[in-house]
């Protein structure tokens, strides 16, 4: 494989048009005929598939070059056109020149001082080398001022108005300007006024742009297939051209027997046409060109555009060898760092190994087994696929002759081993929105069909297991591999480079798990804690933290949590179990939601979101920041896996009759609700009466509305509170929604107590019918259940109307979220077309590929968010606190943080910004 | 002029500086001129700061001191052009 580097740089490209000299100079041969083939299949001399053309069946030569098919890179031909035709591509340049332009004596409508002004303009700019998009402008403003002349200052002709009408036919003043008539102003230009509107005259005369003779392409551009049948079915562009070709050939016979006018004119307009279509099929204005059966033809522009387009498709983006893709499902068992290949896969994919003296032996014994070796012991064992010899040449290694090959194999050659155990290999799901969507994993091969990996890594990729699919690529190089596993490996992307918190981490059961095991004073007995211990591998129990008087041991849970968190750990900080705003140690305490670890013991509280979970977990962000990626990534592992054995342990699950409450509380929730409504009554009819006091800056509608949303929204809080005070940290729903583990207290509410208003867009629903939403209401009805209000529960079920009204409220939903996907992405993507080329240099500032600075230091503060603390490079006080060992009242602090935040507080900036004026030259006044 | 842009909160600092000082900073930063960010000479601030300094030529260098949330004061730096 030659990897040279980068051994020439383009400094310009310069584009021009093609002549009609040109064209035919270039052309291998004059096309004459639309016919393609003869009877018996030869292609026919001046046709459109003419062999000077290039060759696309195999065994004939080019009569051009004489080279076969891969040798032969194809010949341009030419068609001379009967009348001239204008260039779609170029109407735009033709109307901006041939309106400020003189009409009789083709001169810029400028006086000279005027255009040498604009010159001297343009010059000065490419001098300070202004890039292109700044010279077009100049260019721009000349032929604006040129326009706006009604008479021509060289020769005094009075100039009549040219007007475009789509997408090729010009006017003036109203009648038709032929191509022909567009050709002759065009060529009256002179030279050095065209240097004014930025063209140059040897690279772009505009004559060029009205077409006198159509490039052909080679055949090989537009190859035509053999259908099973026998048929050839041609490329669209051939289509387009043997269009072009019939007539031009009427146009001419037409114009050369003297036919009438009106005629020719008809006929030249189609030629215009198809010409038109054969570079952009979409042109506005005119029909699109199809093809027999109704589809339209893909030609030029066609090729080229658009995300199906060669430079989106082709060029920017593709096809790779190496790589799989199969849907994914989970595996806790793996570390986060692995992910399961199934045989069928690992016996493709396959890594090229050199062979060289120190590896022979093994290599030969490789490709000794072949390609499907037979494993003895049940284990996978890798084969060869491919054996690469020095000079190129690819041998397929076969059962049959893996004996022969492995025996031929020498230094120096090369050999595709399939995949092993430990080999890396990059595993990407799409959409690829950030850099952890696609990570390096080590690979397991392992039986069954599907990916695995750990559970902990699906918030990076945003995958689940409904049926989703990943890809897999393997690297075939040392060097892309080091670069890999040092780089781009699970565990280096724990933290996050968008917010500094860690991404990767428990979801879902590891964080109910964590909960079961550390909530309160839980314990387990000896069989349950070898249980759970023996999932990481531990051989060893820790002594019993409690024994009864008859001898029982017990160990607690926060014990045998503590065995995976590193010995000198400290940290203290709120659970997610404990109630929102909360800042009293007391109460946290007192629903053990206050962790505290110290010197790697967890002295109290409870591990779920806020200690292990992706996104919010402390003391994964901890462990990852102070103990490195490694250390983070075995405890990811540990915990996980410790947080399956508790709740296989303990049990756990879930169903409808968790929202179950007594009748009492379903009561009290009824009253609540009428109450409620009978206060929106009030309101509906203070409105009526016209008493409703109205709120500043709102109609009196609006503050009805305003009203009602609020009592009713109130109203589901009290309903989701007596419901949740019958709920309680023993229920399964509670505990999932408490710890963090899935869903939310007000699901809960929604299920037990009452759903409650539903909105479109922020409003109370009020479609549907005349003044009413469905016709099971008065006209007019301003209440609670009139408006979308609803009473039940998810439990209780829906009132027919109240169904209706939760679809309607639904569907926005939907709507919304499928806007905005399709919305984001394109910002997405315009966003990293921007961004894509800047890079961070080593002298901290961030430059594009030009070497022109972005940004003086990177994000203005040169902090990298993954390793800095809450936004700062250094937290001072947590260095203070580890070197100071434990001063009194760190507790405090550490609650005292949680409220203050990020970064400066805008008070600290007024005390910067004083200090920095004094050294600072006064503002300037006016 | 109706207005002082840089009286505005949201305006950060900016300073002319002199051809020497821009020359050291060109040193310092090691680029040449037309690597820095631009500001145009039709900018609302360079017109303030000519009214301050007189007529400003193309290829002066003005530093813009900014406060930002993370970073404090942080420094940058303009090329002016034209138009």
């Amino acid at each position: 494989m030659p990897m040279g580097g980068v051994t020439k740089r383009i400094n310009a490209i310069k584009f021009a048009l093609l002549s009609p000299d040109e064209i035919r100079r270039m052309s291998a041969t004059k096309i004459i005929t639309a016919d393609t083939y003869d009877d018996d299949g030869f292609p026919i001399d001046m046709g459109l598939m003419d062999s000077h053309l290039g060759v696309i069946e195999p065994g004939l030569r080019c009569k051009t070059c004489g080279g076969k098919v891969d040798e032969c890179p194809g010949h341009f031909g030419h068609i001379d056109l009967a009348m001239p035709v204008i260039h779609v591509g170029y109407v735009k340049e033709i109307k901006k020149l041939l309106q400020s332009t003189c009409k009789s004596c083709g001169r810029l409508l400028l006086t000279r001082q005027q255009a040498q002004e604009f010159m001297r303009d343009l010059e000065a700019q490419e001098e300070l080398g202004a890039d292109s998009t700044e010279i077009s402008e100049i260019a721009k403003e000349t032929a604006k001022e040129a326009q706006k002349r009604a008479r021509c200052p060289h020769c005094d002709t009075e100039q009549s108005k040219i007007t475009l009408d789509k997408p090729t036919t010009f006017r003036e003043d109203g009648h038709k300007l032929t191509p022909r008539e567009v050709r002759e102003r065009l060529e009256r230009i002179p030279n050095d006024d065209l240097r004014a509107f930025n063209i140059e005259p040897e690279a772009a005369r505009p004559e060029w742009m009205v077409l006198t003779a159509l490039l052909v392409p080679p055949v090989t551009v537009r190859p035509s297939i053999t259908l099973e049948s026998g048929d050839r079915s041609e490329d669209d562009l051939t289509h387009k051209l043997v269009d072009v070709l019939r007539i031009n050939q009427r146009l001419r016979e037409n114009r050369d027997a003297g036919a009438p006018q009106l005629i020719v004119e008809d006929l030249w307009e189609l030629l215009q046409y198809h010409v038109t279509t054969y570079f952009d099929n979409q042109t506005s204005g005119i029909p699109p060109a199809r093809h027999r059966s109704g589809r339209p033809l893909k030609t030029l522009v066609q090729r080229l555009k658009g995300k199906e387009g060669r430079f989106r498709s082709n060029l920017s983006g593709k096809r790779v060898n190496f790589s799989a893709r199969t849907v994914i499902s989970p595996d806790p068992v793996l570390s986060i760092n692995e992910v399961g290949v199934p045989i069928e896969a690992a016996r493709e994919l396959t890594v090229p190994i050199r062979v060289q003296a120190y590896n022979m032996e093994i290599v030969k014994d490789w490709v000794k087994r072949g390609p499907t070796p037979v494993s003895t012991n049940g284990q996978f064992v890798p084969g060869v696929n491919y054996v690469i010899r020095p000079d190129g040449r690819r041998i397929r290694v076969t059962d049959k002759n893996a004996e022969t090959v492995a025996e031929t194999v020498e230094t120096g050659w090369v050999v595709e081993r399939q995949l092993v155990d430990g080999d890396i290999v990059l595993f990407n799901r799409q959409p690829s929105l950030h850099r952890m969507s696609m990570m390096a994993h080590e690979v397991r091969v392992m039986k069954e069909k599907t990916f695995r990996f750990n559970l902990a890594v699906c918030p990076p990729y945003n995958a689940d297991f409904d049926g989703d699919e990943m890809n897999l690529h393997v690297l075939q190089s040392e060097e892309a591999r080091a670069e890999a596993k040092i780089l781009m490996r699970v565990q280096e992307h724990i933290l996050s480079p968008r917010f500094g918190g860690p991404v990767i981490g428990g979801i879902h059961d590891h964080i109910t798990g964590s909960f079961l095991l550390t909530y309160r004073d839980s314990r387990f007995n000896h069989e349950e804690t070898t249980f759970i211990l023996s999932k990481i591998g531990l051989k060893e129990i820790p002594k019993p933290a409690k024994t009864d008087k008859d001898g029982t041991e017990w160990w607690t849970g926060k014990q045998i949590f503590s065995l995976v968190l590193p010995p000198d750990l400290n940290i203290a900080f709120k659970a997610s179990i404990g109630p929102k705003g909360v800042k009293d140690l007391k109460q946290l305490t007192a629903e053990d939601a206050w962790v505290e670890v110290h010197e790697g013991q967890l002295k109290s509280g409870t591990i779920d979101e806020n200690a292990i979970g992706a996104f919010k977990g402390k003391i994964l962000d901890k462990i990852a920041r102070d103990y490195g990626s490694e250390r983070a990534k075995q405890f990811i592992d540990e915990s996980t896996k410790l947080a399956l054995g508790a709740i296989m342990v303990r049990g756990f699950t879930t169903g409808i009759d968790d929202e179950d409450i007594p009748e009492e509380a379903k009561r009290q929730i009824t009253d609540v609700l009428r109450q409620a409504e009978e206060k929106v009554q009030d309101f509906v009819e203070a409105y009526r009466r016209g008493e409703l006091e109205q709120m500043p800056g709102r109609s009196l509608e609006e503050t009805l509305e305003v009203e009602a949303m609020k009592v009713l929204g109130r109203a589901r809080d009290q309903a989701g509170q007596i419901a949740g005070k019958h709920l309680g940290m023993e229920n399964p729903s509670v505990i999932m929604a408490r710890s963090g583990a899935r869903g939310s207290m007000l699901n809960l509410s929604q299920m037990a107590g009452c759903i409650g208003q539903q909105a479109v867009r922020g409003e109370r629903l009020s479609r549907g019918y005349w003044n009413r939403t469905l016709p099971h209401f008065k006209k007019g009805d301003l209440g609670a259940q009139a408006k979308g209000f609803v009473k039940s529960s998810y439990k209780s079920g829906l009132h027919p109307t109240e169904y209706f009204f939760h679809a309607m409220g639904g569907r926005e939903g939907l709507v919304d979220t499928a806007v905005r996907t399709s919305r984001s992405g394109y910002m997405q993507r315009r966003l990293i077309n921007a961004l894509e080329d800047l890079k961070v240099k080593e002298d901290g500032t961030v430059r594009n590929t030009a070497d022109t600075i972005i940004q003086f230091r990177f994000g203005e503060d040169g902090v990298d968010p993954s390793r800095s603390v809450q936004g700062t490079a250094v937290d001072i006080d947590d260095i203070l606190q580890e070197v100071l060992g434990e001063e009194p009242g760190w507790r405090e602090r550490m609650a005292e943080k949680e409220m203050t935040g990020y970064g400066l507080t805008e008070k600290d900036m007024i005390v910067e910004l004083e200090e920095e004026e004094e050294t600072e030259e006064e503002p300037p006044e006016e | 002029m109706r207005f002082n842009v840089l009286e505005h909160k949201l305006v950060p600092e900016h300073r002319l500086l002199s051809p020497d000082e821009a020359d050291e900073v060109l040193k310092g930063l090691k680029v040449t001129r037309d690597q820095l960010p631009k500001i145009r000479k039709t900018d609302p601030v360079i017109r303030v700061l000519e009214k301050i300094h007189g007529p400003i030529e193309e290829g002066r260098i003005v530093r813009v001191l900014r406060l930002n949330q993370t970073a404090g004061v942080s420094e940058a730096f303009r090329l002016v052009i034209g138009r």
